[in-house]
């Protein structure tokens, strides 16, 4: 993939800064007085136990929840209400707990949705698949390949995603971020519901994605092998509350992490 | 039409192809959706600048250079660039795990290698230590290689962009183009380690003659020009590829397609539509195993068009594709009828639009599956060869097809049966010897140059050979009866439902055997059978499917009692193994070949208890996982009783 080089700004440090953010949802508090930051080039891992916030941090950061109060500073430039849209015109793209393709649609059409965003033709050119449509078209196409030879789907290419197994979905849903050129990638428990091997092949694909492309990574995993083995750092929340802020090896031994999310009830007993 | 080279090695006949057919395609490989190509012109200037490249990392005549990885493009211009510079190509498999890897690298000192991609680098890396002489790495996809130390690691097409570079200049481009020249035929083209059913791989050291005189035979018999074209999806390392996808392919001139994925093949193969077909049983199994799987979803005019033409092809298509003029008219029309409405979409299914002739070894093929295949106006036929031979010893001629034999020997091979019944050969592909092991070479080799292929088989009064199974394989029972192990597995495996099967019985009263369930056919079967289950092994235990497996023995059995002299051969009590006989366990070879000694020994217990009478036995089994991590799998396995027929044939004395 050429040409898709970070752009180097001055500002080197944080691709993302999320300052004194909370979020309520009338008397529940989703997030409180939660700050932190991603910098280029890192992959960061938000975790915590179950209803502990990340999903909310995760809606925040790309414009689908607003912040009660606090607010998110990304590539420079500060916001407190943005839409989905313009978080994904700005280089912030996603993945989802559940996935969300659509399903009757082949693995080739899915993931060329995820250049909608840079199609510009007009629809009557688009109509006819003709002229500057087509042009576009094939251009785009060319990118989507790249992504389809990167996550090795080459087999899937023209099969409904509806009929895939999940852990290829995930994968195609992946293909779908990518093919935005992503500054930001935000990943929803990318390894929810697979198997040991598709869970190793998805961490070499995320790592691979972040050294080839240089895409900046957030991600939110439950198994704490995986987040240990592929984040650079890691933020603690739990009832919506930052605890801990810091690289694996820090995290791990704090003490209310252990408390909060590793479990204090469990110890002594090790299965 | 008899094909005799005009050259005398691989590099020249590449470069006599950039001046014949300069603008003919001789490569394609699908890669980012779309069949990239480069013409004879183009691989020549590739693999010239390649050879250059190379140089300047120190590969010179006699050194070794491993290849590893899938059928790609610039993997076999890899061998033309060392044999170019009178290096020694040592292509390996690529599924290998790392320690067989190291074993044959070490062994054939090799100094630089070639692989596909990080999977392959990680391979190496973590074994390097286990080959001292291993210098340089070269790499074709780039992928997560990136912040690897690049001292000894180079990315392919850099190399090959620096001989491009050198070539620049005429002195240097001559000294290369001199470098070319120097070969001879009697040079060593290449070593092709053997998986072997026993011990250690062994190296087949063949030259530039004997691959070219064994390409020469092949494009002879089947008349294959620059126009054919052939897919290229089996195992680089194995001779069979070689002499199909890299020798014909340069001596023909025809185009060598490579898959985008391994995944992919049955699609591409579709998409190119290759006149010529290579493919182990295991391959035709499948398509069929599918296609029928799918039929049964068809709607009920679709299935019932289907039985029909199908009964009408077996009796009928196969005389038709021979030539019989006995067919009527009628059923030549209805057989016209059945190939606009099903033989020819199934033909394109399976990506057989434009073949010429296909073929399959390896295996023994089962004759229903043969049949179909020749019935629906696919010309299939058997051949039988070996490493050692560069592949041909024997091959079906045209209009002398017989799914029981593996034909007539080829043009130019000499055939002797010793009097222990192993068959023994001799033609101008005959290997060198094995490397660094001259003890096994002389043990392979007779003083008079024919090679024991280690096969028991004999001559049908029409001349054709029968290859029964391994000499040292064959047995006797007890009673003195003989004991074909294969030619037992192979009766109970032409059953779609059992995958592998292992039989046992030397030396001992009577026949038992280990069977592998086939978890697409039965799967599918206990889909519409209602039979629940949630794992492989649950599947494999449950007591409709020893039904139905039983059935299918207890119809081997009455087929053995029919034959002369394999009536004592009969199975009398069997068992559903629990896993998958995998090559990564060591249980098969990576030509997925049975190693019998190897799972006797490894399931001792359960074969005690095929032979001591009890209806169940404990089994407990080390695994090992592709990422090379061991767990185990533990289970209650039963044990199923058969009734015998009476043997009805006679006895055949000496067979083996």
């Amino acid at each position: 993939m050429n040409g898709r080089e970070m752009p180097v700004t001055v500002d080197v440090a944080s691709l993302l800064a999320v300052e004194n953010v909370s979020l309520s949802f009338g008397g529940v508090k989703a997030l409180s007085d939660v700050s932190f930051d991603i910098r280029r080039g890192e992959i960061r891992a938000i975790i915590g136990p179950n209803g502990a916030g990340k999903t909310s941090m995760l809606n925040c950061i790309n414009g689908f929840y607003h912040p009660t109060q606090g607010s998110i500073t990304f590539n420079g430039e500060r916001r407190r209400r943005m839409r989905p849209s313009a978080a994904a015109a700005g280089g912030i793209a996603r993945t989802f707990q559940n996935v969300a393709l659509f399903k009757g649609m082949s693995t080739l059409d899915n993931i060329m949705t995820g250049r909608s965003l840079k199609m510009h033709s007009g629809f009557f050119w688009q109509l006819l698949r003709h002229g500057p449509a087509l042009k576009e078209e094939t251009a785009h196409r060319r990118v989507v390949e790249d992504i389809i030879d990167f996550l090795e789907i080459q087999h899937i290419r023209r099969i409904p995603v509806g009929k895939l197994p999940y852990g290829l979905q995930k994968r195609v849903e992946l293909g779908r971020a990518l093919a935005m050129e992503p500054q930001l990638l935000l990943l929803d428990e990318p390894m929810a519901g697979m198997n040991l091997e598709e869970k190793e092949d998805m961490s070499r694909f995320i790592l691979d994605v972040n050294q080839h492309f240089g895409t900046t990574i957030a991600l939110i995993e439950h198994d704490m092998g995986v987040v240990m083995d592929l984040s650079d750092r890691v933020v603690v929340l739990e009832y919506g509350r930052k605890i801990a802020d810091g690289t694996p090896q820090e995290v791990k031994r704090d003490e209310r992490v252990v408390a909060a999310y590793l479990g204090l009830a469990h110890e002594g007993d090790q299965a | 039409m008899a094909v005799t080279a005009r050259e005398d090695t691989f590099p020249k006949l590449i470069a006599l192809n950039a001046q014949v057919r300069p603008a003919r395609t001789a490569f394609r490989h699908k890669d980012f959706g779309i069949w990239q190509s480069w013409t004879w012109r183009d691989v020549h200037e590739n693999v010239r600048a390649y050879a250059a490249g190379l140089q300047t990392l120190g590969l010179a005549r006699g050194d070794k250079l491993a290849i590893l990885g899938a059928n790609r493009p610039r993997l076999y211009w890899s061998m033309a660039a060392a044999q170019w510079l009178g290096a020694i190509p040592i292509p390996v498999y690529a599924d290998s795990v790392a320690d067989e890897i190291a074993y044959v690298l070490a062994h054939a000192e090799v100094t630089h290698a070639v692989v596909q991609d990080q999977e392959q680098v990680d391979k190496l890396l973590s074994v390097i230590d286990q080959v001292p002489t291993l210098v340089h790495i070269l790499y074709d996809k780039d992928r997560g290689l990136r912040d690897y130390d690049h001292t000894r690691l180079h990315a392919l097409d850099t190399v090959i962009e620096a001989g491009r570079e050198r070539c620049r200049q005429t002195d240097i481009l001559s000294s290369v183009e001199a470098e070319c020249r120097k070969g001879s035929g009697s040079d060593l083209a290449i070593i092709l380690y053997t998986s072997g059913t026993t011990g250690r791989p062994k190296g087949v050291m063949l030259t530039h003659d004997n691959v070219i005189k064994a390409a020469e035979i092949g494009c002879s018999f089947d008349n294959l020009t620059d126009t054919d074209e052939i897919l290229a999806y089996l195992p680089i390392a194995w001779v069979g590829d070689h002499i199909f996808s890299y020798a014909q392919g340069i001596l023909a001139g025809f185009c060598v397609n490579c898959p985008e994925s391994p995944e992919t093949v049955a699609e591409d193969r579709r998409e190119i539509g290759s006149t010529y077909v290579f493919a182990p049983p295991r391959v035709f199994e499948n398509l069929l195993t599918l296609t029928m799987v799918r039929m049964e979803d068809a709607s009920a005019l679709k299935r019932q068009m289907f039985a029909y033409f199908l009964a009408l092809a077996n009796r009928v298509g196969e005389r038709i594709l021979n030539g019989d003029k006995e067919v009527s008219a009628w059923d030549r029309g209805l057989y016209g009828i059945g190939n606009a409405l099903v033989y020819g979409p199934l033909r394109n299914r399976f990506g057989f639009t434009r073949i010429k002739v296909g073929y399959t070894a390896g295996e023994a093929i089962g004759p229903e599956l043969f049949r179909f295949y020749r019935s629906i106006g696919v010309n299939l036929k058997q051949l039988y060869g070996q490493t050692e031979a560069a592949i041909y010893v024997t091959m079906h001629p045209d209009g002398e097809i017989r799914a029981d034999t593996v034909g007539r020997p080829a043009p130019q091979v000499e055939i002797r049966i010793d009097e222990n019944g192993e068959v023994l050969y001799r033609s101008p592909g005959v290997f060198v010897g094995y490397y660094k092991d001259p003890q096994k070479t002389a043990e392979t080799k007779t003083s008079d140059g024919f090679v024991r292929s280690g096969d028991a088989g004999f001559f049908d009064p029409d001349g054709h050979l029968k290859i029964i199974d391994r000499a040292k394989d064959v047995g006797r029972l007890g009673d003195g009866s003989l004991f074909p192990p294969k030619y037992i597995e192979n009766k109970l495996k032409f059953y779609a439902n059992i995958k592998e099967a292992v039989a046992f019985g030397d030396k001992r009263d009577a026949v038992a055997c280990f069977i592998n369930i086939d978890l697409v056919a039965v799967g599918n079967w206990a889909e519409r059978n209602d039979v629940t289950y949630a794992s492989y092994q649950e599947l494999a235990g449950h007591p409709l499917v020893y039904d139905l497996i039983a059935r299918h023995v207890d119809e081997v059995n009455r087929s053995l009692a029919d034959e002369p002299g394999m009536g004592g051969a009969q199975i009398h009590r069997f068992l559903i193994l629990h896993k998958e006989l995998d090559a990564d366990d060591g249980e098969l070879t990576r030509t997925q070949k049975v190693r019998r000694g190897f799972i006797a020994e490894r399931y001792a217990t359960l074969i005690a208890a095929l032979y001591d009478g009890t209806q169940d036995a404990d089994v407990a089994t080390e695994v090992t996982f592709e990422d090379g991590r061991k767990g185990t799998i533990s289970a209650r396995v039963h044990i199923r009783d058969m009734t015998l027929y009476p043997v009805t044939a006679t006895r055949l004395e000496s067979a083996a």
